[in-house]
């Protein structure tokens, strides 16, 4: 599968967001979009998903317009992870993967033993089969950050679209995510995710989209993340360290430069 | 024993009630659906043995086979099938519907707006469909002038709020901007009615529109029942076949969407439908509040929040709550009291006792 992105322009009414985007993403890619705050990124979002309509340009799954495309077939294409939130009601883990089936079912009708059999299976991919009986509003935010992902996959998608999946996360359950990530894509998924840590490109993005208010870079981790567009997406000072560890090979991050934080290094006091 | 049940349910990590373990062993909820069908059918045949005239539970069947179905069954007498028929039998029939209205409506409402702290008072409808009822009684229509002018009112009122939202919020936090377009536009209604009360004829026609207002059922015949059924009917179908989707659409119109709902289409059937009941019942009714607020949220705990198995209970205890509250007045009280009345203080209590002991169920 290859989803495209070509020429488009976003925005709300007669505001134009974001103009001259074109990426495109395949199966077992994993396209990261970095950016600051403010600079377009949930629009971009949103349109890439089709609920927001494009004001030019157009988006194609292996050549078809999107647009074109009704919201059943575009959810059972595009599997949605939204960032973690609390619903109004206190609905059953399971019964919050099961609605990822809703694409699936007859306009009148309700899951049936099959599709929560499916709803069953991505949580067990997922390895958070535990949760199925549990209260989706009094879980951890990362069990239900993988809640929303194993709804997404029960959705049988070709591709995820992922928001900010590591925000709120603690250390662990970002690293757990990201993991999924990787493994979802080398099974086949193409995956979009947004993230504000430019480690994750490192971690697992093939290719990465660098959303900066004058222009937007794309290519491999290695070509669009580096100091120079760090600081001028950002406008911080950032140093990007290797380091190859026995064991796991070669280790990439991105490290500011926090001035406060290099005054107390360099005194004796904080040593 | 129930505190028992209730420890194992803390270490399940679930603290909804005592229904919470039961839920997920499948036919939990077909099964309750069932038997609160047969209780609602029992009660409303007990209900019509009693009250002034006193008759047993054979005269009653006797009487509706011998209407509905011409079967002439033993003890059959004339006299049972009129007191029956044109007295009780409209009475409890209008009760249980129109409690199945306004609990549909008010799970409806909740779902379609994600918070479960609005009723069917939102979006202008009742006020809306009261101040139609109010005019044509002022202008001296008759009952099908009440209900037609009740509805096209509350429909008005519904689609005022609706248009001024989307104005209002252009794309944009659609939900909230109805909520409060809904409460200006509610309260707008409310003030036409209090002129119209200021305008009546204090003699003849204020008194019942105050006393409609107040909610009651003595004005429900043969006659006009089926301006009460046919639209709560035509109403409630939708509202039952479409439910799962209700569901996804308390997560929010953007993941609605992506999870392959067509959020306006279903929103709109949703909030029709709603609007329909809502206008029906109040114009035969009058304002009876607390029903659509209180019995989903009853609902829910029994049941879970899973339109799935929530829509078909919420109908059946609506019904059978205002049937119930109804037969209460109509059979111990020596004055009429309104339902209006004994629904909210009845209503608000439960609802802060619900509020107090499980709010995990909906917080």
């Amino acid at each position: 599968m290859i989803f495209e992105a070509e020429d488009i322009s976003c925005g709300y009414g007669n505001q134009k967001v974001l103009e001259h985007i074109s990426m495109s993403v395949r199966s077992g890619e994993v396209f990261c979009l970095l950016g600051p705050n403010g600079v377009g990124k949930t629009t971009l979002f949103r349109s890439m998903m089709g609920s927001l309509p494009l004001m030019a340009g157009s988006i194609r799954i292996d050549g078809e317009d999107l647009s074109r495309w009704s919201v059943r077939r575009r959810a059972r294409t595009i599997g949605y992870v939204p960032q973690v939130h609390t619903p109004p009601f206190p609905f059953t883990v399971i019964d919050v993967v099961t609605m990822g089936r809703t694409a699936y079912l007859g306009h009148t009708a309700s899951p049936s033993r099959r599709d929560v059999e499916i709803a069953e299976q991505a949580l067990e991919k997922l390895g958070v089969s535990y949760l199925h009986d549990k209260i989706y509003t009094e879980i951890s935010g990362g069990e239900r950050q993988m809640v929303l992902v194993a709804r997404a996959l029960s959705q049988q998608p070709q591709m995820l679209v992922m928001d900010e999946p590591t925000a709120n996360l603690d250390f662990g359950n970002q690293v757990r995510v990201l993991e999924q990530v990787n493994s979802l894509a080398e099974q086949g998924m193409a995956i979009v995710m947004t993230t504000h840590f430019p480690d994750h490109a490192f971690l697992c993005g093939s290719r990465i989209g660098l959303l900066r208010r004058d222009g937007f870079d794309i290519g491999a981790p290695n070509e669009v993340v580096t100091e120079e567009t760090l600081r001028r997406a950002y406008g911080v000072d950032v140093r990007i360290v290797e380091k190859v560890v026995d064991d796991v090979g070669k280790l990439k991050s991105c490290i500011p430069i926090v001035r406060n934080a290099a005054d107390r290094r360099t005194s004796d006091r904080w040593q | 024993m129930d505190r028992v049940a209730s420890k194992n349910m803390v270490d399940d990590g679930r603290k909804l009630g005592m229904f919470a373990r039961l839920r997920n062993c499948g036919d939990f909820a077909a099964s309750a659906t069932m038997i609160l069908l047969a209780i609602l059918i029992i009660i409303m045949l007990l209900s019509m043995t009693m009250g002034q005239y006193d008759m047993g539970l054979p005269e009653i069947v006797g009487a509706l086979a011998h209407h509905f179905f011409g079967i002439e069954m033993d003890g059959y007498e004339s006299v049972h099938e009129t007191v029956i028929i044109s007295v009780r039998f409209p009475r409890v029939v209008a009760a249980t519907v129109i409690g199945m209205a306004l609990a549909a409506a008010g799970a409806s409402y909740q779902g379609l707006f994600r918070n479960p702290m609005v009723s069917p008072d939102l979006l202008g409808a009742s006020s809306g469909a009261a101040f139609g009822a109010a005019i044509a009684l002022l202008l001296g229509g008759d009952q099908i002038a009440v209900q037609i002018s009740a509805f096209a009112c509350g429909l008005f009122a519904v689609g005022l709020s609706y248009w001024v939202s989307n104005i209002v919020s252009r794309g944009q936090n659609v939900i909230l901007a109805l909520v409060l377009t809904g409460m200006v536009v509610s309260s707008m209604f409310s003030a036409f009615i209090s002129i119209i009360k200021y305008v009546a004829d204090p003699d003849t026609k204020l008194p019942s529109i105050t006393y409609w207002l107040l909610g009651g059922l003595t004005s429900i015949h043969n006659e006009n029942l089926p301006m009460l059924i046919i639209p709560i009917a035509v109403g409630i179908i939708p509202i039952l076949l479409f439910r799962y989707r209700l569901n996804v659409l308390s997560f929010g119109e953007e993941e609605a969407r992506a999870l392959g709902v067509n959020t306006t289409l279903v929103r709109g059937i949703y909030i029709l439908c709603a609007t329909l009941v809502t206008s029906a019942a109040v114009a035969a009714s009058g304002m009876i509040g607390w029903v659509g607020l209180v019995i989903p949220h009853l609902s829910r705990f029994i049941v879970g929040p899973n339109y799935k198995a929530l829509m078909p209970i919420s109908v059946l205890i609506g019904g059978l709550f205002l049937l119930v509250v109804d037969s209460v007045t109509r059979i111990f009280f020596q004055v009429e009291v309104p339902l209006g009345v004994l629904t909210a203080l009845i209503g608000a209590p439960f609802f802060l006792y619900l509020l107090a002991k499980g709010k995990k169920s909906w917080v």
